[in-house]
């Protein structure tokens, strides 16, 4: 689970051009919307696009991503249970 | 209409440079480097604190850079909405995100549109960009030409000043085809300023 972590830090900063972060400045529990990292709707659709891309996740339910990228914990657990890649 | 106005500032970036008002601002010495890497150091140069820039496609990195060189020499008041309006026009519109675009959804077996890179697929959106960061809510328009076209943002400038739309307008040649073939002229029409706005001097600076 930290390795997978560790990889969606990187993948988020890489997808998302979080140009000035690196993953140290991300904790697992941090809010990736709003206050916290302050990721806005585009980039919620290319969480969306990454979980289908690197994870074969397809999340038919675009509210479904509120809970799921709630945090990289969040992101972690729900990729560990539904990835098929 | 009237048409007595004047070009209060410019600014060109090309072959790696930035210049405002005809000097120098930023250059990029490694002459092999990349337009990725010279509009990232250009920008990083400017001091502007700007998350959002690493996100925009090329054509609007250097929309905005251009931009911002010009505009922050006239110290706007940033909490206020500034009458200016935006009049932009290019050859390629957003051809190079278009392609990037193309290329993702080329393959049925791995179709993975970018949704960041789809919203670049036209080219006014470099104008939105610039809109937002300097509380430019004047009107705005964004013309495609086969090469410069000094007397349309000549007449559309002088229409949009003399009929009060704008105090002042922005405009100019923002052209990103790919990262060899890339051009930004924007400059300030205003009442007041020493440059004569007249198609002659618009020609004259586009080539400096």
């Amino acid at each position: 689970m930290d390795a997978l972590k560790q990889e969606l830090k990187e993948n988020i900063i890489e997808q998302l051009n979080l140009e000035d972060m690196t993953t140290e400045d991300i904790a697992n529990d941090d809010m990736l919307f709003g206050d916290g990292l302050g990721l806005d709707s585009i980039d919620a659709l290319e969480l969306i696009v990454m979980l289908d891309k690197s994870y074969g996740i397809k999340l038919t339910d675009p509210k479904e991503g509120r809970s799921i990228f709630e945090s990289i914990n969040t992101m972690a657990a729900y990729i560990t249970e539904h990835r098929s890649k | 209409m009237n048409t007595n106005y004047h070009i209060k500032s410019f600014c060109s970036i090309k072959n790696n440079c930035v210049s405002l008002n005809g000097s120098v601002v930023y250059k990029e010495e490694e002459e092999e480097n990349s337009f990725t890497q010279f509009i990232k150091a250009a920008y990083k140069n400017q001091n502007t604190k700007y998350p959002k820039f690493f996100k925009m496609d090329n054509l609007s990195k250097l929309a905005f850079l251009a931009a911002d060189v010009l505009l922050k020499n006239e110290n706007l008041p940033e909490d206020e909405e500034n009458n200016i309006a935006i009049v932009f026009s290019n050859k390629a519109s957003s051809l190079n995100t278009d392609r990037k675009h193309q290329e993702s959804i080329q393959n049925k077996e791995s179709y993975f549109p970018s949704p960041a890179v789809f919203v670049y697929t036209l080219p006014n959106i470099c104008i939105g960009e610039i809109s937002i960061k300097y509380k430019l809510y004047s009107e705005n328009s964004f013309f495609i030409f086969d090469s410069f076209n000094a007397t349309h943002l000549l007449t559309y400038t002088n229409s949009l000043l003399s009929s009060n739309k704008a105090d002042q307008v922005l405009c100019g040649w923002v052209e990103f085809d790919n990262e060899n073939n890339y051009q930004a002229f924007l400059y300030l029409v205003s009442a007041k300023g020493t440059t004569k706005h007249n198609k002659q001097d618009i020609i004259k600076l586009y080539n400096t």
